[in-house]
Order: C-alpha cells, then sequence, then structure tokens
C-alpha cells in the first residue's frame, strides 16, 4: 500500500535524533512488548509479514506521531484480535483496570518449556527462503524495470524504486512472497534479487554525485528490459 | 488498538500489561519467556557480537574472503548468529567505498551481530533521507564527511536479506589483539555512518 510507512525520498521529517548511550529498551512495557511479540509470533499465531502490514495500516498521523514499540503494541492487538487469540472488549477493560491501578501486577505464570522453544528460535532464527524448482528469471548482469504498481496490501516494493531502470547486481534465493503471506494466500514463494539503481534514475536532478542505492526485490516486482 | 492518539505514556503500559496479562491467564505465554528472550537483547545480543566479527575480519584474511562470500555462515563459525540474521550480508568499506544501512519500510536490522537497532535509525527521519541524501545526512547529521571521490553505496533492507557493513581497519592497529580491535569497532561503523575508533580515541 502507499502508506507513510513508505519514507524513502520523503521531504520535511526534521533532522536526525541521535541518543548518546541509549538503552536497548526505554522503559518497562517496550519489553514487554517485544517480549510479548517474539512469544506469539513464535509460536505462529501470525506471520511476520502480517505484522508489518498491522504497522502499515495504522492512520498516518497516528504512524508519525508515536514511538516504534507502540506501533508494534497496535499491530500486537490487531492481530491477536484478528486470529480471535484475545477479545477486544476484553483487552479494553483490562487495560481500563490497569490504567486505574497502574501498579497492579501482571499474573505470573512459569513456562520453562516455551523459555526454552523461543530462546531456541532466537538462537536458530526463522528463515523465510523457500525452494523451488523454478529457476530464476534474472541472472547477475540483466537491466531490469520495477513494474508501476501500486497494490493497496502489503509490498516491499518502495515507491521510490517503482517504474525505474536498475542492473541485478545479486541473485538470491527464493523467499516467501509477503504481498501473499501477509494476507492469508499462502507463501508463493519467490527468487528475490539485490536491484542496483543508480542514483540519477531514481532521483533525477536531486541525485547526489556518486551514489548508487540496493534495494532487495522479488521477482514479480521486475521486468525484464 | 487506540481510538484516539497521541496516547499518554500511561495508556500505552497500561495496554502493554493488558495484553501480557490476558496471554498469560490464557496459559499461551509464559511471564518468564518473555522476560528472559527479551532480556536477551539486553544483555547477550548486542554490536559486541559484531565488533567479533569485524576484528576476526580485520585479523584473518581467508574469515575476511568467507565473511563477505557468506556472513551468516562466517558468523556461525563464531557462534554468532539467529533471528533477523538467517542470511546476512557484509559489505566492505574501502578508500573508493563506503556502504551505509537502511530500511525505508520498517526497521529491518542484522540483530544477531548489532542487536536491536536504536531509535534514529526506526524513526522516519532517517529512513527517508539516507537513500536521498546520504552524503548530507552522514555529514549533518552524523559527523562523518565521506570524500567526494568516494562512492557511496546504500543498502535499503527491503526483503530478508540483512547487511553489516565491514568497515575499515583503522590505521595504527598493527599487532594489536583480535579482542582489542573489537573494541575499536562501533555500532555506527557497522550501519556505515560512522568510523571505528582510532587507538588514540
Amino acid at each position: 500500500m502507499n502508506g507513510v510507512h513508505d519514507l524513502g525520498g520523503m521531504h520535511g521529517l526534521g533532522r536526525v535524533s541521535v541518543e548518546g548511550d541509549e538503552p536497548v529498551f526505554h522503559n518497562p512495557w517496550e519489553k514487554v512488548v517485544f517480549g510479548t511479540m517474539l512469544a506469539t509470533m513464535g509460536q505462529g499465531m501470525y506471520n511476520l509479514d502480517e505484522f508489518r502490514h498491522g504497522i502499515e495500516v495504522m492512520g498516518p498521523a497516528h504512524y508519525l506521531t508515536s514511538s516504534y514499540y507502540e506501533h508494534w503494541l497496535e499491530t500486537l492487538e490487531k492481530n491477536l484480535i484478528e486470529k480471535g487469540v484475545i477479545d477486544r472488549d476484553e483487552l479494553d477493560a483490562r487495560t481500563q483496570e490497569f490504567l486505574k491501578d497502574p501498579d497492579s501486577p501482571v499474573p505470573q505464570r512459569e513456562d520453562p518449556e516455551l523459555a526454552d522453544s523461543l530462546s531456541q528460535l532466537v538462537r536458530a532464527g526463522a528463515s523465510t527462503r523457500r525452494e523451488v524448482s523454478a529457476k530464476p528469471q534474472f541472472e547477475a548482469g540483466d537491466r531490469v524495470r520495477t513494474r508501476n504498481v501500486h497494490p493497496r496490501g502489503h509490498t516491499r516494493l518502495p515507491q521510490y524504486v517503482r517504474d525505474k531502470q536498475g542492473v541485478v547486481e545479486r541473485v538470491y534465493d527464493a523467499f516467501v512472497l509477503p504481498d501473499a503471506n501477509a494476507h492469508g494466500e499462502g507463501e508463493n514463494p519467490q527468487y528475490v534479487y539485490g536491484i542496483r539503481f543508480d542514483a540519477e534514475e531514481v532521483w533525477g536532478d536531486s541525485a547526489e554525485p556518486r551514489e548508487v542505492v540496493y534495494v532487495d526485490l522479488w521477482e514479480s516486482y521486475l521486468e525484464p528490459l | 488498538m487506540s481510538d484516539s492518539y497521541p496516547a499518554s505514556e500511561a495508556e500505552i503500559a497500561a495496554r502493554a500489561k493488558a495484553l501480557e496479562s490476558l496471554l498469560v491467564e490464557k496459559g499461551l505465554v509464559g511471564t518468564d519467556a518473555i522476560d528472559r528472550v527479551a532480556g536477551a537483547y539486553e544483555s547477550d545480543i548486542g554490536p559486541m557480537l559484531g565488533a567479533r566479527v569485524v576484528a576476526r575480519a580485520w585479523s584473518d584474511p581467508g574469515f575476511k574472503e568467507q565473511l563477505l562470500e557468506d556472513a551468516s555462515a562466517a558468523c556461525a563459525q563464531l557462534d554468532i548468529g539467529g533471528m533477523q540474521g538467517e542470511h546476512m550480508v557484509a559489505v566492505e568499506n574501502s578508500e573508493q567505498v563506503h556502504n551505509v544501512v537502511v530500511c525505508t519500510l520498517c526497521s529491518c536490522y542484522p540483530w544477531p551481530v548489532l542487536g536491536l537497532p536504536p531509535n534514529w535509525y526506526k524513526y522516519p527521519q532517517y529512513r527517508s533521507r539516507a537513500v536521498m541524501e546520504p552524503r548530507k545526512v552522514l555529514k549533518e547529521e552524523f559527523g562523518l564527511d565521506v570524500d567526494e571521490s568516494v562512492d557511496i553505496r546504500v543498502w535499503d533492507s527491503s526483503a530478508e536479506i540483512r547487511y553489516l557493513v565491514l568497515p575499515e581497519r583503522p590505521e595504527g592497529t598493527e599487532g594489536m589483539s583480535e579482542e582489542e580491535l573489537a573494541s575499536l569497532v562501533t555500532r555506527d561503523s557497522m550501519i556505515g555512518v560512522g568510523k571505528p575508533r582510532t587507538p588514540e580515541e
């Protein structure tokens, strides 16, 4: 979707704010949100593409005025409600209880088996690489054009590199296609290519000298030149 | 999901606790599991691991070759790897080339070698500008003046490949041990927005 999350080349957002000696989590709730994501996605309650899309569908003003882990909380709630894991009303009611009594503790429950399996998952990763029987359509050095498409759903083809010419720099393996997997349409794995774009092709006269941009794109985002 | 914004910090904290407590009560998560996996990124998984990788590459040409060929496999030799680093690629800085990494669509980042990203990497300012005016961003926001004769390569990690910058080894570090070298490698130098420290710094 042409959402506000797709930020490449947007003007007017201001200066980069670098925090010295930044902590990993700025407060306890960020740590809870991060751990809850690992614990729920790690058990397959939703997938990474559904998680990302849940952030993209936040309203643009809300997206730009909320913190990173608030984005995560939004998509966690949305996905867990949509999958029927929790109920919107019970979540709202429980939130009100904690707002009235912020120091009230979360019930403790030990689950060493889950803790071990999640630690193992962090260690082993969760690759979305898949074996496919087809051969890659493109090879390194091929010139390609990105498609001029504007899907309303999830995609990983940024707007700033649509309808642009580039060169295949690297041919990667096949990976789950986010455009399908975010919408319950299966994994539809496709080859991913590292595409090199000259800055002039992307930014025209505004390009800085001696810059190239590399973007990793799925096969269906590309057409041969 | 909130109906109004900006939400107060108190409201967000309450929502996070509410979500966790419901999942706990339903028997779907353990509080110990959440603490342990999130805590791992506070203590065990961070840029000190990437620094070990870079220091090894500076010290061992064979390892460097492997790192540039298949970064995930090379890191696995140092027992480094995992989630959000299943398919890592290392890109090498030189006198002619400076690499810098961004994720314009979200905040993809090589967790096993750098840990979780800093806020500036996740927020709109860097994500919008790094692909369009990298030289200016590096100079004005990070104090890194990349000579105009040097090519800048920006890596927008839009798929599941994760990029690690292999910075140039600082001068005056001949004879230093891997451990000493690792202490010079900063997080920012592995994203491409900084240089490693020099022995004098």
